[in-house]
């Protein structure tokens, strides 16, 4: 069998709420994460949201 | 890595080739301030994406004012320069950083990286020339994100509520639902969005709220407020916000007038035509996936369903069929942000299982000289004012703050800087402190919410400790909100950094708290997101304690037979329980429940009894919570009284074995919400609709002469299940709508049952003979759910389902630290959510399984034993369990009681030292002396 070495890095394409969650857990459980957003800020949608319910908490 | 994209991914799981194009900003993020001097000079205005169009952004821009990382950027097709270079170049000759770089190009990036996680998210759904909606046509009528624009305060209007055409206040407006959603014939989407009922009225609400005497309605097919307290929003939009549902698809949206009212005609649930007037129409749009992403789908060899989502099996929820390559979020089928959240968690965990042998590889940490011993040294402060660019210079003298700042008691240096937290800066700061022996800095600027743990970790790598700090906030707090008084906030710039400077002198060094972690885990409960969770840890390399507490392991999942995506149930199931029996890493505690439970995060220790009866402890590092839920014994429809009254997962048991009573059937009526959505139960339990509508398909595909009927309330196949309500409906069953007050009756007859019931189409009562009847009952928590709480000190909501950190953000956590939920423990759902939640569960747990100790910050509550007389008085208002009171004998043996806080459990909330009458608790950081230094500072003048 031939010898294939992992990498211990992580691509995460799309940096808006869930890409940050994956990229997160991910760098704190030891994994080096590139993040690549298209725009030129993460945030994705959830940022655009004005309060979220149930609590109408801001979603910033 | 922003402003990039990914145009490329070659090779295998374990070794990725990535291509990334990087667009070029046009700015130097290494030197922009984002002082917004470029943005307010540009003189091109063009259309802002953020604001959905609403309102307007420069050529220079940052995307919102909170943005990361906040720095702005070029649009090229929109500056004047980059078309005609010499033109224009008003940004580059007012930088004052000289950040403006008209040269910058594009870049390849070739990043290699053992696994790739697509999460590209969705684009609303673009209803222009939809003709009977009149988007783009008529001014007056906006999508749902152009509202969300409208109604925050970072919006075109500041928050205000006015028809775009003429900037009147609303006072009527409609939300048309399933734009770009449930039409086929309009749009080519034929799934469901799954959140816009939502947003819809959290919408309709908050607009309601904007302006109190608004009238707001929602014109929908069916209600789909199918997720946790989802109901109970609705219900309370409904009757105490007053905001009006009209179920009905409105025919078209057409102007009225010159002034820009529209007018919607529709027929009622009355079944009258109906013209009615608005002066703000909302299309509820849906969700889709991007164009672009269809083409890096395709490159990378991502399998993707009709609907153009990334196809996924319901076990492997965030797994595409390119191994190696996982999913989350809206790519994989639209959701809402939880189950966002929750599937970017549980990508994390499915990366893990492939990547584990290389963790800690690449991941680096960053290391500090040894902090220098300060406690015998004298006073020696260092002052940093900010000038923030203009933010804070423009309004308040700086250089007089700073020279005031230089005759305070201990202060032997000071300084300004342009921008404190810009990188060069930070060099500086240490090397001045350095130099100078520095060993208490004020930094006067801004907020140590964003900047705090920059400077934390600038004096940290000078050599001191990162509590020797504090900041005055100068900026937020004064010169944003004085702008008209420059001597006035001055003064107060002078006032905030004395009582800074005050409050640092009496600042000792702080130790952070390291608590190590048992690198254990324990999960309760050996359903489908138990032991899914059990098994990503243990392919992690965790070792796994699972406790169930009955006989077998499989949970509810025996009980089912294909998932809605139609894949066998029994088979996936039966190679989980041999996988998780299999595997070294996990032991399984069969006929097992917790008897008691002590400890915290990294720390915890749990007794468990046995079926002989024997306890014992286990010491874990986390808990996982996975113990499901039950269904309702129905009593209603004559559900105990008739055979051929059943449950769904009887009817679906009897139908397996073949029983004559189904056999004999020609007549099916299912009944949904069977104890769901009512008083006292106000929750959907989810899974009933979807369950019934698929039980129906295979009635009428076995035998197309059968009369199938299901009785709703709102047919709930919410995402790409619609289609199987849409496959049922071509099959010939006949679906009738009921409201709560007008539930169906049934009444035993000499050949079988009949069925009234209320058709709304046709306006009159139905009768329909029935053989045999199927009722959806609730899904209800787990009858242990209320001791496991006791014991773990966890929450459970209204219904008794367990109760997470955050509805939106934090789904998997508890508000108390290592402890997390999964699968209907949590709330009704289906498999690949429960899978989901425990994969998220799993990645949540490693976070903190893969460290050998956490770290917790120094700013702790301690406990002054020569006040504290033991009264107990702190450990009520502590909100984290954190404090416990300690009895004991002195040397003649009378009774001494104090209390002990436990410094893992401790937020440093202060809360205690609020509440102590004594002066016998107080938070490090923020002691006594510390806190009356700065009031004292301020009242001296």
């Amino acid at each position: 069998m031939l010898e294939k070495k992992i990498i211990g890095s992580v691509m995460v394409v799309g940096g808006g709420i869930t890409g940050m969650q994956s990229a997160l857990d991910l760098a704190n459980a030891g994994y080096y994460v590139y993040l690549v957003e298209r725009s030129g800020a993460i945030g994705g949608a959830m940022a655009q949201l004005d309060k979220t319910f149930p609590t109408n908490d801001c979603s910033m | 890595m922003t402003l990039c994209e990914v145009t490329d991914v070659t090779g295998a799981a374990g070794k990725f080739t990535v291509t990334v194009k990087e667009h070029p900003r046009y700015v130097d993020v290494d030197k922009c301030i984002a002082c917004g001097e470029c943005a307010a000079k540009c003189p091109k205005k063009v259309d802002d994406e953020y604001n959905a169009d609403t309102g307007k952004r420069k050529a220079i821009y940052v995307k919102y004012a909170q943005a990361v990382p906040l720095k702005y950027q070029i649009d090229p097709d929109a500056c004047i320069w980059l078309k005609k270079p010499g033109r224009c170049g008003a940004c580059a000759k007012v930088c004052p950083a000289g950040a403006i770089n008209f040269d910058d190009t594009g870049k390849i990036h070739q990043i290699d990286v053992g696994s790739v996680i697509m999460a590209p998210g969705f684009d609303c759904f673009d209803p222009t020339g939809i003709e009977p909606y009149g988007f783009g046509e008529y001014p007056n009528v906006i999508t749902s994100m152009q509202l969300e624009r409208y109604l925050s305060a970072s919006g075109p209007t500041e928050g205000h509520l006015v028809r775009p055409s003429d900037g009147k206040p609303v006072r009527k407006m409609a939300f048309l639902q399933c734009v770009g959603s449930r039409d086929e014939h309009l749009c080519g989407n034929g799934y469901c969005s799954s959140v816009c009922c939502m947003y819809a009225i959290k919408e309709a609400v908050i607009a309601k709220d904007h302006v109190p005497d608004l009238q707001a309605t929602i014109f929908y097919m069916d209600m789909r407020t199918h997720g946790k307290e989802f109901d109970e929003y609705y219900q309370r939009a409904k009757t105490e916000t007053g905001v009006r549902f009209v179920r009905c698809r409105v025919g078209g949206v057409e102007p009225e007038g010159k002034e820009g009212d529209l007018r919607l005609h529709y027929v009622n649930e009355q079944g009258r035509q109906i013209e009615e007037y608005f002066d703000l129409v909302v299309l509820s749009v849906g969700l889709e996936t991007p164009k672009n992403v269809l083409e890096l789908a395709d490159r990378a060899g991502v399998r993707l369903t009709a609907d153009n989502f990334a196809a996924v099996s319901s076990f492997a929820p965030v797994t595409t069929s390119t191994p190696g390559i996982f999913t989350c979020g809206a790519f994989s089928g639209p959701k809402d942000i939880p189950q966002s959240v929750m599937e970017g968690s549980a990508a994390a965990a499915a990366v893990a299982d492939v990547l584990a042998p290389a963790r800690h590889e690449l991941a680096k940490k960053k290391t500090f000289p040894p902090e220098r011993d300060i406690m015998d040294e004298e006073l020696r402060i260092g002052v940093f004012v900010c000038h923030c660019g203009s933010n804070i210079a423009g309004y308040l003298d700086v250089e007089e703050v700073a020279d005031y700042a230089a005759t305070l008691p201990g202060v032997v240096y000071v300084e300004r800087n342009l921008f404190t937290c810009s990188q060069d800066t930070q060099d500086l700061m240490v090397k001045v402190i350095r130099e100078n022996n520095l060993n208490r800095i004020v930094v006067s600027a801004c907020t140590p919410r964003t900047h705090e743990p920059l400077f934390h970790e600038t004096i940290r790598t000078a050599g001191l400790n990162e509590y020797l700090f504090e900041m005055a906030n100068i900026r937020n707090q004064d010169s944003w909100v004085h702008t008209d008084d420059r001597v006035a906030a001055t003064e107060k710039a002078k006032d905030l950094t004395r009582m800074a400077v005050a409050k640092v002198a009496w600042q000792n060094p702080l130790e952070n708290v390291s608590v190590p972690i048992t690198g254990r885990a324990l999960v309760i409960g050996g359903g489908l997101a138990g032991m899914a969770a059990a098994l990503n840890m243990a392919r992690q390399g965790f070792p796994v304690e699972l406790v169930e507490k009955s006989a077998v392991l499989g949970g509810n999942g025996l009980h089912l037979h294909t998932t809605w995506t139609g894949e066998h149930i029994s088979n996936r199931l039966f190679n989980l329980v041999h996988d998780v029996r299999n595997c070294d890493l996990i032991t399984v505690h069969m006929e097992t429940e917790v008897v008691a439970a002590e400890g915290y995060v990294g720390n915890f220790t749990s007794t468990l009894r046995g079926k002989s009866g024997r306890k014992f402890a286990i010491a874990h590092g986390v808990t996982v919570i996975a113990t499901g839920g039950t269904r309702l014994m129905p009593d209603e429809y004559g559900y105990s009284e008739h055979r051929e009254v059943v449950s769904a997962l009887e009817f679906d048991k009897l139908k397996e074995v073949g029983d004559v009573h189904v056999r004999n059937a020609n007549s099916f009526v299912f009944i949904q919400c069977v104890g769901s959505r009512e008083e006292d139960r106000n929750y959907c339990s989810k899974v009933c609709c979807t369950h019934s509508v698929q039980a129906a398909i295979e009635l009428k595909k076995e035998n197309s002469a059968r009369q199938v009927y299901i009785l709703y309330r709102d047919m709930r196949t919410y995402g790409q299940r619609e289609a199987l309500y849409k496959q049922a409906r071509e099959l010939g069953v006949v679906f009738i709508n009921y409201e709560l007050h007008g539930k169906p009756e049934v009444e035993k007859t000499d050949n079988g049952f009949a069925v009234t019931v209320w058709d709304h189409v046709l306006h009159r009562p139905l009768l329909i003979q029935a053989d045999m009847i199927v009722l959806a009952a609730a899904i209800l928590p787990s009858p242990g759910a209320e001791k496991l709480a006791r014991l773990y000190k966890v929450p459970l909501d209204n219904h008794g389902f367990f109760q997470e950190a955050h509805a939106k953000l934090r789904p998997v956590d508890f508000a108390t630290d290592g402890l997390f939920v999964a699968g209907m423990a949590h709330y009704p759902k289906p498999v690949e959510e429960s899978i989901a939640q425990a994969l998220a569960a799993s990645a949540r747990a490693a976070t903190l399984l893969s460290q050998d100790e956490i770290v917790l910050d120094g700013i702790k509550a301690e406990v002054d034993p020569d006040f504290c007389d033991g009264c107990a008085l702190c450990i009520d208002v502590c909100p984290y369990h954190a404090i416990t009171l300690v009895e004991s004998k002195d040397k003649d043996g009378v009774q001494e009681l104090t209390v002990s806080v436990n410094k893992a459990h401790c937020k440093g909330c202060g809360l205690c030292q609020g509440t102590c009458p004594k002066r016998g608790i107080s938070v490090a950081g923020f002691t006594f002396k510390q806190i009356e230094s700065q009031i004292e500072a301020a009242l001296t003048v």
